[in-house]
């Protein structure tokens, strides 16, 4: 009968014509060595990243980085939504720092429709776009606390701390992660009655538990043995693989696009870039440790000079159509340098729109770095990476 | 009843937790406890030493079997069956106990409450409701398992860890059997396990569990090491490796009045005691040496494939193991049931829990402290400090001995 003719073609095995890189083959194997499949289902792997590890026992002789489990085909969605709508998408790409990717879109649209949001708006972005910074490094912390084996960290920084700040959010626009706050030529909301005040009572709190982080994890004994000398990215390597951020920085060299091209208002504020020596594990879990700090100052400058005044550019609508052209903005994120390209056909919905993850990028260098490792370093190192897999995929 | 969502509801106003209402929540907590614990404690000191009591029960039942013309052997071999369940018992009561004071002392370390449903007062019950629930789920056995191995693994672990209750002494003249060797006995049987973790770890015919249990038997072997000739010391002071002898040779007073509690011993004995504290923290596979689990790196390593009442042998066998390395860290170090001076008025066994639970304390705040150490740098770890330093406490000990015997 035809159906079964049907069901044993489906049956049927059929090879597939591309064969994936990533695929372990036993073939490869030499003696002693086995392949050991790392996520997308691990406790560490921080969501869906899956390594593929050619061991010797503990020590990593290959890794295959193999990313795509999360891909939602967000620069695609773009070209089905107007600007405004795009803009709840784009909380979505880094969820830790949902704020930071609202504000890298919303400039590359202002620059396209050659609006610039108001005094005050400026001040708002940075204070919100700081905060999520923090709030960001503190999960960074924890996660790469329980990476290392300590399960305590991670429930100050991301019990304790960030509550603190997703409650200050959530006052702010009534969203405790994919906030949509920062707006095209603006932001949603002013701050509501006591926003300030609230905020800065977080300020010298936080200060006081990154020295309660400091004992825990910082100057741990154990936690320097495992992370001192580890995964170390020279600066010759670090830049030619393209690592932004505090990755990079790291590495020693000393870029931040808030002090080399300050976009927005941050040529008005006084803060250091915190600047690593060595690369290793240990340098860039300090770098984000001292970042808080810098973005705690630069948050306390903020408030003390927030002026008044409009927090949406005057006559900007929620319906934009931007002349033809393209646009290129880009901010210091979270995780290194965050860019949205912009390409604009006259039309209320984008071209063409692509973001520059620096998840993604920074991301690469791992099949390098891994190699000559134990296992338990692998987690150290991808978690001192600190990418977020909702960036990485899109 | 139903569940309560009040925001007086402790488990809803965490996020309204002000010092104010925590130092009242522990100001109640410290009320409830002292009208319990009061009345417990003034029965406790009012029966004493349970020795004499135990000593005319037996009486009794000698002379019921006499009267029956039953054989001699007989009451002393239901006696000890009899004592041998209950101690079963009593050592899963232990570990409901541990259990759910790691999860509270947990959870107060990490600025949050633990469990507060399970049973009404601070989620008491909430081990037992989890027991329950591993004793109702499905036995899943992996379908390329060794299917005898992987039901032996959890077996073979938990067995010698019950058995190791058999010489330790609840207090004075309180211990299921009194073996001269009472000391070796525990190293001994305690050392088996280790195969349980090894066949549990390779029949999964999972590779994270493989290595699991690969680093568990480097681990656990190694530590033995330091671990036994950290003792050594203890016995050469004593001069003898019975358990009950051990704590009757602490009871002691040093000039009459200090008692003469081995840690006190001048250098020796807490070179001994942190020596001993490091390597059972290592055997008992907690953090910072919990390598063979190893969530973050392992998957949980050699329990990984393990689910239901097999999952809860290992389980058990863990927290066994905490409070019998507690309870021997207590009797060799701290004089088990030996009292301090002028309290001798509460009964033996009440010091011995109290030390024990002291040191389990000391297990639970290690395990939520540290970071974990990496795999070959705990093997040097062991080697090249703790080994080394270990046998030069033997010799030192050698030596003041000598010099000065006791």
């Amino acid at each position: 009968m035809k159906t079964t003719d049907s069901n044993n073609v489906q049956n049927e095995r059929v090879t597939p014509p591309f064969r994936s890189p990533v695929t372990p083959d036993e073939g490869e194997l030499s003696e002693n060595e086995l392949w050991l499949n790392m996520g997308p289902q691990h406790p560490s792997t921080h969501g869906v990243l899956r390594v593929v590890l050619k061991m010797e026992g503990e020590i990593i002789r290959e890794a295959r980085p193999d990313v795509g489990y999360l891909h939602r085909g967000v620069e695609k969605l773009a070209e089905n939504r107007t600007y405004s709508q795009f803009n709840i998408l784009t909380d979505r790409n880094d969820y830790l720092a949902s704020m930071l990717n609202n504000w890298a879109y919303c400039l590359s649209v202002e620059k396209l429709l050659g609006v610039r949001a108001p005094e005050r708006a400026e001040y708002l972005r940075v204070i919100v776009g700081e905060l999520n910074r923090i709030a960001s490094h503190l999960v960074f912390i924890g996660t790469f606390g329980i990476d290392i084996g300590a399960f305590t960290p991670f429930l100050y920084a991301f019990g304790r701390e960030r509550e603190m700040v997703l409650d200050l959010f959530e006052r702010l626009c009534g969203a405790r992660l994919t906030y949509n706050y920062i707006r095209i030529g603006g932001v949603m909301a002013d701050l509501p009655d006591g926003w300030g005040d609230q905020a800065r009572s977080f300020i010298p709190h936080m200060r006081r538990c990154l020295k309660e982080y400091d004992d825990l994890l910082t100057y741990n004994p154990i936690f320097l043995d495992r992370t001192k000398g580890i995964g170390a990215i020279p600066k010759d390597k670090a830049v030619s693989y393209g690592l932004s951020g505090p990755n990079l920085r790291a590495s020693g060299v000393s870029t931040d696009l808030r002090k080399d091209e300050p976009y927005g208002i941050y040529d008005r504020f006084q803060f250091k870039p915190a600047v690593g020596t060595t690369g290793d594990t240990w340098d860039r879990y300090f770098v984000r440790r001292l970042e808080i700090e810098e973005s705690l100052n630069i948050v306390e400058q903020a408030l003390n000079s927030l002026p008044e005044g409009d927090i949406l550019a005057k006559g900007q609508r929620p319906t934009v159509r931007p002349p033809v052209g393209e646009s290129y903005a880009q901010i210091e994120g979270a995780r290194g340098w965050l860019g949205i390209y912009l390409v604009s056909d006259g039309t209320e919905r984008p071209y063409r729109l692509h973001v520059r993850g620096p998840s993604f990028i920074n991301l690469t260098i791992l099949q390098e770095m891994l190699k000559g490792w134990k296992i338990a370093d692998v987690v150290a190192i991808l978690g001192s990476l600190d990418v977020v897999l909702g960036e990485v995929d899109r | 009843m139903g569940i309560k969502t009040t925001a007086s509801d402790p488990v809803y106003s965490v996020g309204l937790m002000t010092p104010e209402s925590v130092r009242r929540r522990y100001v109640r907590s410290i009320l409830v406890l002292c009208g319990l614990g009061l009345p417990v404690a003034a029965l406790v000191v009012l029966i004493g030493e349970p020795y004499p009591y135990w000593e005319r029960v037996m009486e009794l039942i000698r002379q019921y079997s006499a009267g029956r013309g039953w054989p001699a052997w007989l009451p002393s071999a239901v006696v000890l069956l009899a004592v041998s369940s209950v101690l079963l018992g009593f050592v899963q009561g232990l570990v409901i106990v541990v259990h759910w004071l790691e999860r509270k002392v947990a959870a107060h370390m990490q600025v949050r409450l633990g469990p507060m449903r399970t049973g009404g007062w601070h989620g008491w019950a909430q081990p037992i409701a989890d027991g329950i629930k591993l004793f109702m789920k499905e036995d899943i056995v992996p379908e390329s398992a060794d299917r005898w191995l992987h039901f032996l693994g959890p077996i073979v672990a938990f067995v010698p860890a019950y058995v190791c209750f058999i010489p330790i002494p609840f207090g004075r003249d309180i211990q299921v059997f009194d073996m001269d060797m009472g000391l070796l006995f525990v190293f001994a049987i305690s050392g088996l396990s280790v195969l349980g973790i090894l066949m549990g770890g390779w029949a999964s015919a999972n590779k994270y569990s493989a290595l699991g249990g690969l680093r568990a038997a480097a681990q656990l072997v190694s530590y033995e090491i330091p671990r036994v000739i950290s003792i050594v010391p203890v016995v050469m002071w004593a001069g003898t490796v019975s358990l009950s002898g051990l704590m009757a040779v602490q009871s002691a007073r040093w000039g009459g009045i200090f008692p003469k509690w081995f840690i006190f011993y001048p250098v020796v004995g807490q070179i001994s005691f942190v020596i001993y504290l490091i390597s059972s923290v290592a055997e008992t596979n907690r953090t910072p040496f919990d390598i063979p689990e190893a969530e973050s790196e392992l998957v949980s390593g050699f329990h990984t494939e393990y689910a239901g009442m097999k999952f809860a042998f290992f389980f058990l066998a863990e927290y066994s193991y905490v409070f019998l390395a507690s309870a021997l860290g207590a009797v060799l170090f701290l004089g088990g049931g030996d009292s301090l001076p002028y309290l001798e008025w509460i009964p033996s066994y009440a010091w011995f829990f109290a030390k024990t639970f002291f040191l389990v304390f000391l297990f639970l705040g290690i395990r939520w402290t540290y970071p974990r150490m990496r795999v070959d740098r705990l093997m040097e770890f062991c080697w090249k400090f703790l080994f080394p330093w270990s046998l030069v406490n033997v010799f030192l000990a050698g030596l003041i001995f000598l010099w000065r015997w006791r």
